[in-house]
């Protein structure tokens, strides 16, 4: 992380002050020094800023603790052609995210000592924003026997995941939850039973049929979901669902916690935003569904992109807080790997810096608070990791100043030669979108900023 | 063609005018963004180009100085030498390319084969593929190309559905208010989605019936999300095939792939012909006179019986006569289309 101690103090004068775990909700001044929150509520005097600090105007904007992205994919090392540490931690710093959680899915696999080690000395030397690696729950993440999870927590892992694949093997999933309960650790399961959808591209349903596409039933993840919930009541171990996408699974995790079985789930924007029907092309447009457009190999994601009913029980979810947490799932590709056929494109969507812009309409739409989605994107992925990240989930004084500042009310459009990720692979692109990130703060040195600050 | 104007067929038989193209059409990729009125413009210009198959000598001069590229990923006899007779009666120069023996084995992209068929000026590219919505690719990738499907993964077979539409409309007088019924492997049927789109749109009432693990699981649990227009929501579903066949028009019968067995979509072959072939005594059930269609290539003995497929009411063979006559129209078309585009455009 290029992060050496910055020293300047910066004031932001006259924010709203959105910080969920501290209840605070309200416009106030926020003072940074030596990589430290200072204060952050009340009005400062002059006599109470130290000489010499920057100062932000802020009126209009908010500022929040930076966000915690769960699940996202660097792909460094081993498809730095897709994305690197450099450009996927400025991705991050543009989408006001100050803690970046790596899947292992590299080349080779985050599945030693070695390679987390590898991955945090990069992080350390090009990366402008924090980077916490999740290691492999399975060697190679095969699939077949334990990675050494002992050894990857004692190097620095956050969380166990063989993302991208599910763990397929029940009795293995069992082993793995039982294994780590003394780490204190989530696995974070993609839940997805291939049988179910042989050759499955996008959500079963009206828009797969219409095209031709072969589906992937909403029981494909609903059937793992209950499988794994089942584990973890039996075992006892920490089990974290990634990117939840249908309804079914919102009930399923509801019931689960009612019964307090231990578990947290995320969901990510574009599942809250885009449904099926955005593989036609047109945004989605229901009167504009035939044409050259059709196809649209950038909404092709794992878990699909799925239906309205689903859109709307994921909303609930995160408001009620069944959901714990919003991550991004952030998985860049290069341009050729989406310039084929729907079956033969990659899976994945560029996702930080369309994700807050995406999320805020929902804000907007009067559909969850300001609160609750800074909630999401804070408090929530903090509470999977453990009290070790609560310091990056507050503003309160002595934290690390981690911090984003955006305002919620900037119309801008979406425009991927702008990105600093490598992927450029989103539906999103030429969206309208109603909230921009202005300037994002790591340890107290601002890490990205924009529109003249 | 360089005029759009309505035009002439020239020959010894005397003449045969077709209607003035619109010139909005670059691209055949399905029968959804069709109307009505350019599906039946569409049928008036195959019964145009019948007329000149039907002659001794079949060449018009229509398309000297066009270009057409078949590029098949797939294997196909009946729908890529239609495509290639069609081409030649209209004077094009057709050039087909097969994916064995081609820049396709040293790994080129379908894309990157398009963009280089678009640099060396060709005007029409002719596709099959084995996924749904290659042509669809190609279409938003070579603005000076037009894009014909012909066949695209489980997606779409629009010549197909016109080619069934003109010999229905031929035999029936009108698509209006006929009952077709169409039997087998929906699920996977590109012949069958495009025939939705066409038929709906024409008015015909469409009866899908085959075994419920080759139906998309939408048609069976509900339609009502949809709106009102869509095909979808306008088909019948009825896995009894005796009783759907009651007092229809015309029954079509769908290939039943042997892999769909290997697939555990069907317990036995045997099972599916007791239940779903085609047979004379379930056609005993139609209005008499029903016309018998496939596709093609046939399974005899399977999906339809043997007797069925060459018998009277079997319009097989027909099919695939106006097979080449629909490409004929299409293309005329499409290069008519360019003409007037290319005019604007300059």
């Amino acid at each position: 992380m290029v992060n050496r101690n910055y020293n300047r103090p910066v004031l932001i004068k006259g924010a709203r002050i959105v910080d969920p775990g501290r209840g605070v909700d309200g416009v106030g001044d926020v003072l940074t020094r030596e990589g430290r929150i200072v204060s952050a509520g009340a009005t400062l005097t002059p006599l109470d800023v130290p000489d010499g600090a920057h100062t932000i105007p802020a009126n209009g904007l908010v500022v929040a603790p930076g966000f915690i992205d769960l699940h996202c994919h660097l792909r460094e090392p081993g498809y730095e052609y897709k994305e690197t540490i450099s450009t996927g931690t400025r991705a991050a710093a543009r989408g006001g995210f100050t803690s970046l959680c790596c899947m292992p899915n590299t080349d080779p696999a985050i599945d030693n000592e070695a390679m987390v080690e590898l991955v945090k000395r990069r992080a350390e030397a090009d990366g402008v924003v924090r980077v916490f690696p999740i290691g492999a729950v399975t060697k190679g993440r095969r699939g077949r026997e334990l990675a050494e999870m002992e050894e990857l927590a004692a190097a620095g892992v956050v969380a166990f995941s063989d993302d991208g694949d599910p763990v397929a093997d029940p009795n293995l999933m069992r082993l793995a939850l039982t294994y780590t309960l003394d780490l204190a650790m989530p696995i974070s399961n993609h839940c997805q039973e291939h049988s179910l959808c042989p050759g499955g591209v996008m959500a079963e349903g009206w828009t797969a049929t219409r095209l031709g596409l072969p589906g992937i039933p909403a029981a494909a993840e609903e059937s793992m979901v209950a499988r794994d919930l089942a584990l973890a009541e039996m075992t006892g171990g920490f089990l974290h669902l990634a990117h939840l996408s249908t309804a079914g699974s919102v009930d399923l995790v509801r019931q689960a916690k009612r019964r307090g079985i231990s578990v947290t789930c995320e969901v990510c924007p574009q599942h809250l935003f885009l449904t099926d029907e955005w593989a036609l092309g047109y945004q989605g447009d229901p009167g504009r569904t035939a044409g050259p457009l059709n196809y649209d190999t950038s909404t092709k994601v794992y878990p699909p992109l799925r239906g309205s009913s689903d859109v709307e029980a994921l909303i609930e979810g995160l408001a009620e807080g069944v959901i714990d947490c919003i991550a991004t799932d952030h998985a860049p590709h290069e341009v050729a790997s989406k310039e084929v056929t729907y079956e033969e494109a990659s899976f994945g969507i560029s996702v930080l810096e369309t994700a807050l812009g995406s999320l805020l309409s929902l804000v907007h739409g009067g559909r969850i608070s300001m609160g609750t989605l800074v909630d999401r994107l804070t408090v929530g992925p903090a509470r999977v990791l453990g009290p070790s990240f609560e310091q990056y989930a507050t503003l309160e004084a002595g934290s690390p100043a981690d911090l984003v500042l955006f305002d919620p009310n900037l119309e801008w459009t979406v425009d991927t030669s702008q990105f600093a990720s490598r992927g450029r692979n989103t539906p999103m692109e030429g969206v309208n979108l109603k909230g921009r990130v202005v300037a994002t703060m790591v340890e107290g040195r601002l890490v990205h900023q924009d529109f003249g600050i | 063609m360089t005029t759009p104007d309505a035009m002439a067929l020239g020959g010894e038989a005397g003449e045969v005018t077709l209607a003035a193209p619109t010139g909005s059409r670059r691209n055949v990729l399905d029968l959804d963004d069709f109307t009505a009125d350019e599906i039946t413009s569409v049928l008036d210009d195959t019964g145009a180009m019948v007329e000149v198959l039907g002659r001794d000598i079949k060449k018009v001069p229509t398309l000297r100085g066009r270009v057409v590229v078949t590029m098949f990923y797939e294997s196909s006899t009946r729908t890529r030498i239609s495509f290639e007779e069609a081409g030649k009666v209209l004077s094009a120069d057709v050039i087909n390319m097969s994916s064995s023996g081609s820049s396709v084995d040293k790994g080129e992209s379908l894309l990157n084969t398009g963009l280089t068929l678009q640099a060396m000026g060709v005007d029409v590219v002719v596709v099959r593929y084995p996924h749904s919505g290659a042509p669809y690719l190609l279409a938003r990738h070579l603005p000076q190309v037009s894009v014909i499907n012909a066949g695209d993964g489980l997606h779409a077979h629009p010549t197909q559905a016109l080619l069934d539409l003109y010999t229905m409309r031929e035999r029936l007088g009108t698509l209006l208010g006929a009952k077709v019924v169409i039997v087998g492997d929906v699920l996977h049927s590109r012949v069958a989605r495009s025939n939705l789109w066409g038929l709906t749109k024409m008015g015909a009432n469409v009866v899908l019936s085959g075994p419920t693990t080759l139906m998309p699981l939408d048609l069976l649990s509900g339609r009502d999300e949809l709106e009102e227009d869509h095909p979808f929501a306008q088909v019948d579903v009825d896995t009894d095939l005796d009783r759907a066949i009651e007092g229809a028009d015309v029954v079509m019968a769908l290939r039943l792939q042997s892999e769909r067995q290997q697939g555990g979509f069907l317990p036995s072959l045997r099972e599916y012909i007791r239940r779903w072939q085609v047979t004379d005594a379930r056609m005993a059930r139609a209005k008499s006179g029903a016309l018998v269609m496939h596709p093609g290539p046939m399974n005899e003995g399977v999906e339809i019986s043997t007797a069925l497929a060459h018998g009277e009411s079997s319009v097989i063979e027909e099919q695939v006569t106006n097979g080449v006559a629909v490409r004929m129209a299409l293309l005329y078309r499409l290069c008519a289309g360019r003409g007037s585009r290319m005019a604007q455009a300059g």
